[in-house]
């Protein structure tokens, strides 16, 4: 099976329970998305079929209670399920994050009792999707401009607005939307099949092929009053879900990584060119001994959130930290590991070209790599640059 | 139903072996266990008859501390109990690890008891058959198929050239080979349950070790090939080298 790098021994660290679940996410990535990955990459699809067996294992969800279904794991154990899964495909993580960072989290957490009974158990088990729609055409970076609204009406509200750049929007049972209630940002779940509801899937993806990325048009869609997520409480609270992403998106980062590093080590030792295996060059070594260093020095970044997160002492800054960090020195060294590759570099023969390419997304969604620089900046400074 | 599955840590099958400075034992310090393979078979066997039966799963392991992460991987995947039986080392002698095994396993009352057929590390495929002599209970060994009725036991397994089935009554100890099931993954709900089971322990004087390590070495590096020619004029050499030198053809 894969062996992940672990220069500092930092395995040491981790508890039984935490390698166990490290080796079940594992299993599951060598076996059942590995042997697909290509095919469905190709063919710019997500493998539908793995989600119900993703909710079978628990890896939908995992750190909410037991009563809902969820295995209510720490957040070490959710960073390496979610390294594991990015190691296959950031389309497989991206699809665990969505549903559990973005989906059952806002429900967990902003919802009714009955919103949270109803849902949680049918997410968990992979019965139902769930997307979040946050973006829209013309408001990315600065969601809180989102012309999408929402109207009260007799029976529950009406709502109209465009979302776009939506993971699983076109296989989801459900939406988390958000949208202006009375000038407010407010979190609604809306079911597929309502009237005024409508996806359209976006084409010509370079990266993150195999994960389905919908628009969401919503033309005077109506929905009961009992959908509006009643605990929210504004802007706030889809940046709250992003969080919980992020946090998974530093640890999944590693694995792409990892998986690119792996790669091209192996290849590096068994080309000869000049006679001579290409890692016994010096700018090839220099390359490895960089890749090994930032995986490193990523893995305690991530090591420490997740102690953070599971202490209660942790700021999104921190995790803003991670995210902006460990995904752009995973994208460093996908490009290294091509080049490392040569011309076998640009064949999805190999893996690394498709994480490379998958690492362009990964460092724009969830807030580019640019904005946490300013989310950090006014934090230590106290200055915002946004405006 | 009581079902027992003994079980057994090895070394990783994809471990780099050191060989220890005493030239006697292996370097243990950067070795990466898991479950013996074999035993994955025992312990999903075990708990498809619990799904069908309604019973516990007992983990008997015996070995040093480190061995209780394999007993929690086991755990997790569905087992319900588990007995650690500490000692410092794991004895060479596979007379004394079946005569600890045999001693506690006497204490459960167990109907069924399941076995890897052997451990991947040394290889000796000796556990289940002594446990048999020793509690006077049949073993079918190296089973491919396993159906029990009441007290009936049907299992199969794969001879030379063909499928021999074989029939027993309870109390029974199998050892299993591949293709008698595909295990399962552990659930991560199952591992969080499996951390909520106590292992018990168990302090057992061990029988005298009748067999000694003298030395272990690594196998002989592999000669060097050899390049005969290229391209199509080589091939009569080469048979001819293969036929008379590797004597691989005939
Ligand atoms: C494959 C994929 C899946 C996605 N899934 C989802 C999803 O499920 N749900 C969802 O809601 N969204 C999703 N997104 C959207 C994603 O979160 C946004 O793309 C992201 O927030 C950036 O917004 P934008 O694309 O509009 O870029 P813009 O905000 O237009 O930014 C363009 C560039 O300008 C820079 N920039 C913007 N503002 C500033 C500033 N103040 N100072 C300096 N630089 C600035 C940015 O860093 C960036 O480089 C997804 C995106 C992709 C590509």
């Amino acid at each position: 099976m894969f062996e992940s790098l672990d220069y500092y021994r930092l395995d040491d660290v981790l508890s039984e329970e935490e390698k166990l679940v490290r080796t079940t996410s594992r299993q599951f990535t060598e076996d059942r998305v590995m042997p697909i990955i290509r095919e469905y990459h190709r063919k710019a699809e997500f493998p539908s079929e793995l989600i119900t067996e993703m909710g079978k294992l628990g890896l939908l969800g995992s750190t909410l209670p037991e009563k809902f279904g969820c295995a209510d794991m720490n957040y070490t154990s959710y960073g390496l399920m979610l390294q594991e899964l990015e190691r296959g495909d950031s389309a497989i993580r991206s699809f665990a994050s969505v549903q559990s960072s973005l989906v059952m989290y806002p429900i967990y957490k902003f919802g009714s009792e009955e919103q949270k009974e109803k849902w949680l158990p049918q997410l968990a088990t992979g019965n139902k999707v769930g997307c979040f729609g946050l973006t829209e055409p013309d408001f990315g970076s600065n969601p809180g401009g989102m012309r999408t609204t929402a109207q009260k009406t007799a029976n529950g509200f009406i709502l109209n607005g465009v979302k776009m750049w939506i993971t699983n929007g076109t296989i989801a049972d459900i939406a988390i939307i958000w949208a202006k209630y009375e000038n407010k940002i407010q979190g609604f779940i809306v079911e597929k099949g309502t009237k005024g509801f409508k996806t359209n899937i976006i084409e010509g993806k370079f990266s993150l092929r195999a994960s389905n990325t919908a628009e969401i048009v919503l033309e005077e869609c109506e929905i009961p009053q009992e959908n509006i997520l009643p605990i929210t409480d504004g802007l706030k609270s889809p940046l709250k879900c992003l969080t919980q992403a992020r946090f998974g998106i530093a640890w999944g980062a590693i694995g792409a990584a990892m998986a690119c590093y792996n790669e091209s080590l192996n290849y590096a030792k068994t080309r000869i060119q000049f006679d001579k295996p290409i890692a016994s060059f010096q700018l090839v070594q220099e390359k490895l001994v960089y890749m090994v260093t930032e995986i490193t020095k990523a893995q305690l970044i991530a090591l420490q959130i997740a102690k953070l997160q599971d202490d209660n002492k942790i700021k999104h800054t921190h995790i803003s930290l991670a995210k902006r960090n460990n995904v752009s020195i995973a994208l460093k060294i996908a490009r290294l590991a091509r080049g490392i590759l040569g011309a076998n570099g640009i064949s999805d023969e190999y893996n690394t070209i498709r994480h490379m390419l998958n690492l362009e997304t990964v460092i724009t969604y969830e807030g580019t790599h640019d904005i946490h620089t300013l989310v950090i900046g006014e934090d230590i400074t106290g200055i915002s640059a946004f405006n | 139903m009581n079902i027992a599955v003994c079980v057994k840590q090895v070394p990783d099958t994809e471990a780099r072996i050191k060989i220890g400075e005493d030239k006697k034992s292996i370097d243990e310090s950067e070795i990466n266990f898991i479950l013996n393979p074999y035993d994955e078979l025992a312990v999903e066997e075990a708990l498809k008859l619990k799904e069908a039966h309604e019973s516990d799963v007992t983990i008997i392991s015996l070995g040093p501390d480190r061995i209780t992460s394999s007993m929690r991987s086991a755990l997790a995947m569905g087992a319900t109990k588990a007995i650690h039986i500490k000692i410092d080392s794991t004895p060479v002698d596979p007379m004394i690890t079946a005569t600890a095994l045999a001693q506690v396993l006497k204490e459960g009352n167990y109907d069924v008891i399941l076995l890897g057929k052997q451990a991947i590390d040394d290889d000796n495929a000796q556990i289940g058959p002594i446990l048999s002599e020793l509690l006077d209970i049949p073993a079918i060994n190296v089973i491919t198929k396993l159906d029990i009725q009441g007290d009936v036991v049907i299992a199969e397994r794969q001879i030379e050239g063909g499928v021999e089935k074989t029939e027993a009554k309870l109390p029974v100890i199998l050892t299993t080979q591949r293709g008698l099931n595909e295990p399962r993954y552990a659930s991560l709900k199952g591992i969080m349950a499996a951390k909520k089971i106590q292992i018990e322990e168990k302090n057992i004087s061990l029988t005298d070790n009748k067999i000694e390590i003298v030395e272990i070495n690594n196998p002989p590096q592999k000669p060097e090939g050899k390049i005969v020619g290229e391209g199509a004029e080589a091939v009569p050499e080469l048979i001819r080298l293969l036929k008379e030198e590797a004597k691989v053809i005939s």
